[in-house]
């Protein structure tokens, strides 16, 4: 029977992943002309996803629990606009501000477990009011647009970490080195560290207790509020290294700076595998589901012609595919 | 004591408790200013057309209103929120448009078709866009907000392909008569008002309000007693788009264009904050339909009394989450528990000391 429930879930990831690499593969063959084969269009992707991977991750972990975090997007405008105001207005360091906005995370996921976990509130109206209040203190704060010049911040932006292989000449004849930006070694660090968290520790395997079953968890001996609630935390954080990440893709603060972010983690999250009912999923499904959810995006940007609409009716459509097929899935072992 | 008691174990305590103190809040305001204290309340007649503070809540509130009704049916049903309606506002409202101004056609002076027809093709649109999610929902057995996820993130960018793209206008008064004066009244609160007393008849004279709470409750048990679940929380979801639809088309005649970007943006949470508001657990089952509809006209309330005392349209949302925050804390169960425990320890030292 366990052999059987594991197999369903195998074969949602493995369809996911096989997808990822058509959808690229159709891209390359399509758009060669435009250098969409090119490596740095693929890392392309992982810079302009960086931020969403790591929050994509927090949002996994929570969504393992049963729950839910909408509040992850403005959260993300709360950091950029406290880190872009504190640079130039309030004339801080960065580093410190860095270390605020981490702290702010932390905070911010305490207050809303504390809510889900032991007020035993809805998470998703719990984290739809950190929505409307992350958003709304980041109008407090300006509504303003401010862009940041800070020196150690734009140098942390435009450090490019090249890789030693898979040099090519571009269109123009020059010889262009991959690369990467820090952000992305941030954002994969934090993958590989939330893969071997859920898949070892106990904290990690108990995420996936109390979401598999809640009173099985407390009977066993499981501190369920205590489990949500450091969940909670973990998203939260886990959205401010996001957020920061973000930061140095942009550049700025924004009053509707990622607006709807949290519904790209949420679908990428489902595309990749996680049940909203909690207990099944893990990261490598999410970070391929990012990696979908840009590859559409990039493939709009590319055709030029078609509205960018398109892209979100793209991954939606795909989103009704992948809960259909985890439905019938469902079903099918029902009846078994 | 029990007198206390009596008052807040009310059915519909917390919502008019709420819309009190915001009333409360505004005579204050007034007063404090040097304004008639009784400002809010005043209603007046101003070139035929009725005027007043009031009047702009309710006028202003029709359309959370009318969504919280489809809201209430759905969160009673399917112990799900369904977060897709204000992207079905807009695609409704798209829709509706494109049929009146002909594709393609970004400002029309004269309709391409029958008033009647246009606003039909927009609500029926609703109807299918919730005919979508109840599918999912009731006969896949898809999480509610996953399933409704879909449209909220694809129904705004479907609306943005009818219209090519640009904000269409339909420069006509026949259109924009639903958002405009039905004599001295505002349209909008009388079709807000025409929805609630169908729905609410519908509910008092047919079993369907029971049924749907039956299936809240227990869907298996609902099954087993004879009643088709799926069917019913089909039919919810249906109800809930159709709302969506009518709401669509009131947003879209107040500004006689269909801007699919920001039509119906975020109505889906205040929308639900007035289920919630209105005293109905989010966890399905019993539900109140005047509460929910109280609930919808506090919010508008509140986001007017917010904006008359001056706070901007971006920052309003930190009250607001204030006040969800406090409101559900209060319902919340262990906090009940926390609040019974602390009475009943007072109550058993007054006895000791009676002894």
């Amino acid at each position: 029977m366990k052999n059987k429930k594991l197999n369903s879930n195998t074969l949602l990831l493995i369809i996911t992943i096989v997808l990822f690499f058509v959808m690229y593969a159709a891209g390359c063959i399509v758009y060669s002309d435009k250098g969409f084969g090119n490596i740095q269009t693929f890392l392309n992707l992982l810079i302009n996803n960086a931020g969403l991977l790591c929050v994509t991750c927090g949002m996994t972990c929570i969504m393992l629990t049963g729950g839910i975090d909408i509040s992850v997007g403005s959260l993300i405008a709360l950091d950029c606009m406290i880190l872009a105001v504190g640079m130039e207005h309030w004339g801080m360091s960065a580093p410190v501000l860095c270390i605020i906005v981490l702290l702010i995370g932390i905070v911010f996921g305490m207050v809303q477990g504390f809510c889900v976990g032991y007020l035993k509130i809805q998470p998703f109206i719990v984290t739809m009011a950190g929505m409307f209040f992350g958003r709304g203190m980041t109008a407090v704060i300006s509504t303003n647009q401010v862009s940041i010049s800070n020196e150690w911040f734009v140098k942390l932006a435009n450090t490019k970490i090249e890789l030693p292989f898979g040099a090519y000449t571009n269109n123009k004849g020059a010889l262009q080195i991959p690369f990467v930006r820090l952000t992305v070694v941030v954002a994969l660090i934090v993958l590989v560290v939330i893969f071997l968290m859920l898949r070892y520790t106990k904290f990690g395997r108990s995420l996936y207790a109390v979401g598999g079953n809640e009173q099985s968890a407390v009977m066993m001996g499981l501190n369920v509020p205590m489990t949500k609630l450091k969940a909670y935390v973990l998203s939260s954080f886990l959205c401010s290294i996001g957020g920061i990440c973000f930061c140095l893709n942009t550049m700025s603060g924004n009053v509707q700076q990622a607006t709807g972010l949290e519904m790209d983690a949420i679908s990428s999250s489902v595309i990749g595998g996680t049940l909203l009912t909690g207990g099944v999923g893990n990261v490598i499904g999410s970070f391929f589901g990012v990696m979908i959810n840009g590859t559409i995006s990039t493939l709009v940007k590319t055709n030029g012609k078609l509205l960018s609409s398109w892209s979100n009716i793209a991954v939606a459509a795909l989103l009704c595919f992948f809960i259909v097929l985890q439905s019938v899935f469902a079903k099918i072992k029902e009846k078994k | 004591m029990n007198k206390v008691k009596k008052i807040t174990g009310m059915a519909l305590f917390l919502p008019v408790f709420c819309m009190l103190l915001v009333m409360l809040v505004n005579v204050i305001y007034d007063a404090a200013n040097g304004n008639f204290a009784f400002n809010f309340f005043t209603i007046s007649v101003r070139n035929g057309i009725l005027y007043g503070r009031l009047i702009d809540i309710l006028n202003r509130g029709s359309e959370i209103a009318i969504l919280a009704i489809g809201m209430t049916l759905v969160v009673s049903s399917s112990a799900g929120t369904d977060i897709s309606v204000g992207s079905v506002m807009s695609l409704s409202a798209s829709f509706c448009c494109m049929l009146l101004a002909g594709y393609g056609v970004a400002s029309a002076s004269t309709l391409a078709m029958p008033l009647f027809l246009g606003v039909l093709g927009g609500i029926l649109m609703g109807c299918v866009c919730g005919a979508f999610n109840g599918f999912l929902v009731a006969y896949l057995n898809v999480q509610p907000m996953v399933a409704t996820l879909i449209l909220f993130s694809a129904a705004r960018a479907i609306g943005l392909l009818l219209c090519n793209n640009v904000i269409v206008y339909v420069r006509n008064d026949s259109f924009g008569f639903f958002g405009s004066f039905l004599g001295p009244v505002p349209t909008p609160i009388v079709i807000a008002a025409l929805c609630i007393l169908v729905i609410s008849l519908l509910l008092r004279y047919t079993a369907l309000g029971l049924y749907i709470q039956s299936v809240g409750i227990n869907k298996k048990a609902s099954r087993i007693a004879g009643l088709n679940s799926e069917k019913i929380i089909f039919l919810c979801y249906i109800v809930c788009g159709l709302c969506a639809g009518i709401a669509g088309i009131v947003a879209s005649s107040r500004i006689t264009s269909a801007d699919s970007n920001n039509i119906g943006l975020n109505f889906e949470l205040d929308a639900i904050l007035a289920v919630a508001l209105g005293g109905n657990s989010l966890g399905g089952g019993k539900f109140r339909l005047a509460g929910s509809i109280i609930g919808a006209y506090t919010i508008q309330a509140i986001t007017t009394t917010l904006y008359a005392l001056g706070v901007s349209t971006e920052q309003a949302p930190v009250y607001k989450a204030i006040v969800v925050i406090i409101i559900v804390t209060i319902q919340a169960p262990p906090f009940k528990a926390f609040m019974k425990r602390m009475s009943d320890k007072r109550q058993l030292s007054k006895g000791g000391a009676a002894v």
